[in-house]
C-alpha cells in the first residue's frame, strides 16, 4: 500500500536527517586541517596518518580484532549447538534453566554482565587479559548467535533430516551434509553479528580486561571522555567506512541471490 | 554425541553466566574489606562444614540497607526509571512517524529504506554516542546552526544535561523502535484502511481506529526494547550527561571502579535486576501474545 | 516368494504358505496420554502394494513411521523379512522412505540428491553414477541431472524423491501422501506411473494416503484405519463392495445410510426401517442378530429412478425429487422419502440428448436389486 503524503515524505525526511548528520559532520570533519574540532580549517588528511603513528591505538585496534574473531568463532560454535538442542531435542532435563540461560543475557544489563564476570575471574584466580575478554564476549554473544540461528532452524523443515537418516546417514553426518549447509547463512550472519558485538563492547570489555589488554572502545572512551578529539573523528570514519562496505555488500549479495532463485523457480514452474 | 551437544553450552553458560550471578549475589551480602579481594568473609571450604557454617552466619543485608539510607542510591534508581520512560516515549515519537513513512513508501523503496535503519545498528554504539558531543557542546554544530539563523542570541548549554542525554538515547535506540513497529505496519493488509474509508472514515479517523491499533504490538515491542536497556545504560549518560545525571548504571561504575566498593556495587546490580524482572517478564509474555496470534 | 494363489491372481495373503516381509504383531504407540495406534496385527507380503488409508489423525502415518525407524512402538513387535526392527535406527534399515514433502536437499543437485544414499553406503564412484544414471532413467530426468531442487517442476520433484528412495533398491519403501502435493490431473497420471515402477523393480511399497481414490486405484491391499485402529484390510473391490462396517462404507465413496433394525436374517437380510412400510433387502455383514439396530447401506450408482412403481423389485421406496446435480458424465438425484431420510441415487448420462425426464419436486420410485445393498452392524 503506497501513501506517499507530505506528511510521510516530511517525516521520512527528518528521520533519516537525524540518523545520518551526526555521522556525516563526523566524517566531513575528519578531514579538518584544524585542531579545533567545531572549525573548519580547509581540508586535510593529517589526522589519518596521525592515527596511524599512534601506537597504542593501532595496538589496542589488534587486541579487538583477535578478541572479536576467538570470541565470535567459540561463540557460533557454542550459540549454534544450543539453537539446535533448543528447536530439535525436545524435552531434557533442565531446558527451562537453559533457555533461560540463553534469553537472560540478551535482557542483561552490560555493567551487570560485565561485574559477574568480572568477580568469577577474579574468585577462581584467572589473571585479566585477552583471555577473560574472549571469554566474556564469548558468553553473551553465543547468546545472540543462538537466537539468530534458531530463527532459522524453526523454519526449516524435518524430514530432510529425516530423509538423510533413512537414506543411511549418521546422525553427525546428517547435521554436517544436510543441516549445516542449508543453515549456514545464519551461522554467518550470527558470526557477523557476535563479531560486531565483540568490535563494539566498551562495557564488558572495561570490567574484564586487564591493564595487559586495552580494546579499541576502552582507548575511544578514554580519549573521548576528554572531548572531541580530530584522530578520533578519522578512527570513526574508517569504522563507519568499514561496516558501510560490508552491510552493503552483504545485502546485495544476498539480495541478488534471492532475486535469481525467484526467477528460476518461476522458471521451473 | 547427543549429551555433548546438550552439555557444552549448558556448561558453559553455567559458568560463566549462571555462577558469577550467585558470586555477585553473595558478595552483595558480604562487607567490604582493606583486604584482595576487597571484601570478607571469603569461603574457605579447608575448615569444612564448620567453615561453610561460618562463612553463611557472617552474611547479612547490610548493603541493603546501606543502599535504602543513603538517598544517593534510590534517587538513582527513581531518575533511571525517570530517564528511561522520557527516553521511551520521546524514541516512539519519533520512531513512529519514520516507521510509518516507511511501511507506505512505494514497495522498491523498502528494501533501501530498512538497510538504511540497520546500518546504524551495525555502526559503533560508543561512536555514535560520540558524534553527538561534537553537536551538542557550547561551540557545537547545533549552536553554531542556531546562532547563525538567529533564533537564539546565546548559545545554549545542552551538553551534560540530562537533555543530552534523551538525545542520545533516542538516537542510538531509534532502529529498536522503527524495526518492530515497521514490521507490524508493513504486514497490515491494504484493504482494511479501504474497508474503513468505504464506510465512512475519514483518513484521519481510519489511521487512528484502524492503523494505531493493529500497529499496537510493534509499538509495545519497540517500547521494551528501548526501556529495558536504558534503564542500565552507562556510556550515554557518562558521555554526554552532567555530573547530576544520575542513573543506575554509572552509580554502579562508579562504585566499583571508583570508591572499589564491590559488595555495595553488587547490591546495586542485585537491584536492578530486580527492578528489571517486571518489564522483562511483561516483555516475554507480549512476545508470546504476539507468536500465539500470528498462528 | 510370491507364491500366487490359483489361476495367476497376486494373492499372496490368501495363501498360508506365502512368507510375510513385514509381520507386525501387537503393536502400540501412545504420545503420553494419546494413544496413536491400539494394538495393530499386520502382515504385509513382498511385492505388495500396500496402502495405509484413513483420515488425518488416524494413525497410519504414526504405524508408518514406526516401519521407517523414527518413532519406537510403545508396545509389540516389528519384524522385516524375519528381523526384529525395534532397536534398528533408520540409519540401519533396509527400508526407505518417500517424504510428503519430498525432503529434497535445496543445496544439491537432483544427481547428487539420488547419490546422497549410495555414497553413505561406501559404493565406489563408478557403481553410485552407474545407479544414479539408471534410476535418472527409470523416472525420466536424465536432462535435470544438474539441476537444483528449487529450478524444477513440482512434478519433476516428486520424480527425484521417488528415484532417491529407490536408488539403495530397498526391500521395503514407503510413501508417505506421495501425490498430495501435485494437481489433480498430474497425480492421476503419476499414480500410474507409480504403479509401473513399482512392478518394474518388484519393490514392496507401503503407501499413505486420505485420498481414497488413490489408494483403491494403486493398492493390492488397503487397510482402513480409524483411531489407531484397523477396521478393514482387503482388496479395493471387497473395500468397495463388501464393507465391513459404515465407518468404511462411508469412507470409501458415496453412500445412502437408513437406519433401522434386522427383522430378518437368513440367507439375506431384511431391515425393518419405517413403520407400516415393508423391509428393506440385502446382504448381512458380520455379527448381525435378529433384532437389533442396523444400518443399511447402498451405493448411489446401484440405484435405479422411475417414475411408475417398479413391480419387478422388492426394494423400492416413493419420494420427492430434492435436488438435482448434473456433473457431466452422471447427474445425481437427491430424493425425499416422508419417512424422513433423504437418498442420493446416481444415473450415468450415456446419450448426449438426454430427454429430461424428471425435475424438482416430482415425485418418483428409487428400487434397487436384493443383493445392491448390505445391512451392517455398525
Amino acid at each position: 500500500m503506497t501513501r506517499l503524503t507530505t506528511f510521510n515524505i516530511v517525516s521520512l525526511t527528518l528521520g533519516f536527517a537525524f540518523l545520518y548528520i551526526p555521522m556525516l559532520i563526523l566524517v566531513i570533519y575528519s578531514f579538518n586541517a584544524s585542531q579545533l574540532v567545531t572549525v573548519w580549517g580547509g581540508f586535510s588528511t593529517k589526522w589519518y596518518g596521525e592515527l596511524l603513528r599512534n601506537e597504542a591505538m593501532i595496538d589496542a585496534a589488534w587486541v579487538t580484532m583477535k578478541v572479536a574473531f576467538f570470541s565470535s568463532t567459540l561463540a557460533t560454535v557454542l550459540g549454534t549447538m544450543a539453537a539446535y538442542v533448543l528447536v530439535r531435542r525436545g524435552r531434557f532435563y533442565g531446558r527451562t534453566l537453559f533457555s533461560g540461560m540463553i534469553y537472560a543475557p540478551l535482557v542483561m544489563p552490560e555493567v551487570i554482565t560485565g561485574l559477574s564476570l568480572l568477580l568469577l575471574f577474579i574468585a577462581i584466580g584467572l589473571d585479566r587479559g585477552v583471555l577473560t575478554i574472549v571469554l566474556a564476549h564469548t558468553t553473551f554473544s553465543m547468546c545472540y548467535v543462538s537466537v539468530v540461528v534458531s530463527s532459522r532452524l524453526v523454519s526449516f523443515d524435518d524430514s530432510l533430516e529425516e530423509a538423510a537418516l533413512d537414506l543411511g546417514a549418521s546422525p553427525f553426518e546428517a547435521f554436517r551434509l544436510v543441516t549445516l549447509p542449508i543453515i549456514a547463512p545464519a551461522v554467518i550472519s550470527g558470526w557477523l553479528l557476535a563479531f560486531t558485538l565483540s568490535l563494539d563492547d566498551l562495557v564488558i570489555a572495561s570490567f574484564t580486561a586487564g591493564p595487559s589488554a586495552t580494546t579499541l572502545p576502552i582507548k575511544i572512551f578514554s580519549s573521548v571522555r576528554l572531548g572531541v578529539s580530530p584522530e578520533i573523528n578519522a578512527l570513526s570514519t574508517i569504522i563507519i567506512a568499514i561496516v558501510t562496505v560490508g552491510v552493503l555488500t552483504a545485502s546485495i549479495v544476498s539480495k541478488r541471490q534471492i532475486t535469481r532463485r525467484l526467477r528460476e523457480e518461476a522458471q521451473a514452474g | 554425541m547427543r549429551r555433548l551437544l546438550v552439555g557444552v553450552p549448558f556448561v558453559w553458560l553455567l559458568v560463566l553466566f549462571l555462577v558469577p550471578f550467585g558470586i555477585v549475589l553473595k558478595i552483595s551480602l558480604s562487607d567490604i574489606a582493606l583486604a584482595i579481594p576487597p571484601y570478607t568473609p571469603t569461603l574457605d571450604l579447608t575448615e569444612g562444614w564448620a567453615g561453610i557454617r561460618d562463612f553463611f552466619s557472617r552474611l547479612d543485608f547490610e548493603n541493603y540497607v546501606f543502599l535504602t539510607s543513603d538517598d544517593l542510591y534510590w534517587k538513582a534508581y527513581l531518575s533511571s526509571l525517570q530517564i528511561a520512560v522520557i527516553a521511551t516515549i520521546c524514541t516512539l515519537l519519533v520512531g513512529f512517524p519514520v516507521a510509518y513513512g516507511m511501511a507506505r513508501a512505494p514497495e522498491e523503496w523498502r528494501p533501501a529504506l530498512l538497510m538504511l535503519v540497520i546500518l546504524p545498528f551495525w555502526t559503533s554504539f560508543l561512536i555514535r554516542v560520540y558524534a553527538w558531543i561534537g553537536i551538542l557542546s557550547t561551540e557545537g554544530f547545533l549552536n553554531q546552526f542556531l546562532l547563525w539563523t538567529g533564533i537564539i542570541s546565546e548559545p545554549l548549554t545542552i551538553l551534560n544535561t540530562n537533555t543530552a542525554v534523551y538525545i542520545g538515547i533516542v538516537y542510538t535506540y531509534l532502529p529498536f523502535m522503527i524495526l518492530p513497529i515497521y514490521a507490524t505496519l508493513e504486514r497490515m493488509d491494504a484493504s482494511l484502511l479501504e474497508a474503513a474509508e468505504d464506510l465512512g472514515c475519514s483518513r484521519m479517523q481510519a489511521f487512528w481506529l484502524i492503523t494505531v491499533p493493529l500497529a499496537r504490538p510493534g509499538v509495545v515491542a519497540g517500547c521494551f526494547l528501548v526501556f529495558i536497556p536504558t534503564l542500565g545504560e552507562f556510556v550515554i549518560p557518562s558521555l554526554l550527561g552532567g555530573s547530576d545525571t544520575l542513573m543506575i548504571g554509572k552509580v554502579l561504575w562508579e562504585e566499583f571502579f571508583n570508591n572499589r566498593d564491590w559488595p555495595v556495587a553488587s547490591a546495586v546490580a542485585i537491584i536492578l535486576l530486580l527492578i528489571l524482572i517486571v518489564p522483562i517478564v511483561l516483555f516475554q509474555r507480549n512476545q508470546q501474545i504476539n507468536k500465539e496470534a500470528e498462528q | 516368494m510370491a507364491a500366487a494363489g490359483k489361476e495367476n491372481v497376486f494373492a499372496p495373503w490368501k495363501d498360508d504358505a506365502a512368507v510375510p516381509l513385514i509381520r507386525i504383531d501387537q503393536v502400540s504407540k501412545r504420545f503420553g496420554d494419546f494413544t496413536a495406534i491400539d494394538k495393530i496385527s499386520l502382515n504385509i507380503y513382498p511385492q505388495e502394494f500396500f496402502a495405509l488409508l484413513g483420515p488425518s489423525g488416524c494413525g497410519k502415518t504414526t504405524l508408518m513411521r514406526m516401519l521407517a525407524g523414527f518413532e519406537k512402538p510403545s508396545g509389540g513387535v516389528i519384524s522385516i523379512d524375519g528381523q526384529d526392527m525395534v532397536t534398528v535406527p533408520p540409519n540401519k534399515r533396509a527400508v526407505n522412505m518417500m517424504f510428503q514433502s519430498y525432503a529434497l536437499f535445496p543445496h544439491l543437485s537432483v544427481w547428487d540428491n539420488i547419490a546422497f544414499g549410495l555414497r553413505r553406503d561406501g559404493l565406489d564412484k563408478d557403481r553410485v553414477a552407474a545407479r544414479v544414471e539408471e534410476m535418472l532413467k527409470l523416472v525420466q530426468l536424465g536432462q535435470f541431472a544438474r539441476r537444483k531442487p528449487h529450478q524444477i517442476s513440482g512434478g519433476q520433484r516428486q520424480r527425484v524423491a521417488l528415484a532417491r528412495s529407490l536408488a539403495k533398491a530397498p526391500k521395503l519403501l514407503l510413501l508417505d501422501e506421495p501425490l498430495g502435493a501435485l494437481d489433480k490431473k498430474l497425480r492421476q497420471e503419476t499414480q500410474f506411473e507409480l504403479m509401473d515402477i513399482q512392478e518394474k523393480t518388484g519393490t514392496t511399497f507401503v503407501i499413505v494416503t486420505h485420498d481414497q481414490e488413490e489408494a483403491m486405484t494403486v493398492a493390492s491391499r488397503v487397510a482402513v484405519m480409524d483411531q489407531g485402529k484397523l477396521i478393514q484390510v482387503e482388496t479395493p473391490q471387497v473395500i468397495y463392495e463388501q464393507p465391513n462396517s459404515v465407518y468404511v462404507a462411508d469412507f470409501i465413496g458415496d453412500v445412502n445410510l437408513i437406519p433401522g433394525s434386522v427383522s430378518e436374517l437368513g440367507g439375506g437380510a431384511a431391515l425393518a426401517w419405517a413403520e407400516g412400510k415393508p423391509p428393506l433387502l440385502g446382504q448381512p455383514g458380520a455379527s448381525l442378530a435378529k433384532g437389533q439396530n442396523a444400518t443399511f447401506a447402498i451405493r448411489p450408482e446401484k440405484i435405479a429412478i422411475s417414475a411408475e412403481e417398479p413391480q419387478d423389485r422388492n426394494n423400492r421406496v416413493q419420494g420427492k425429487i430434492l435436488e438435482i446435480g448434473y456433473l457431466g458424465n452422471l447427474s445425481t438425484y437427491h430424493v425425499e422419502l416422508p419417512e424422513g431420510p433423504v437418498i442420493k441415487c446416481e444415473v450415468g448420462n450415456r446419450s448426449r440428448v438426454e430427454r429430461r425426464d424428471f425435475t424438482w419436486e416430482d415425485e418418483v420410485w428409487l428400487s434397487w436389486s436384493d443383493t445392491a445393498g448390505l445391512v451392517l452392524a455398525r
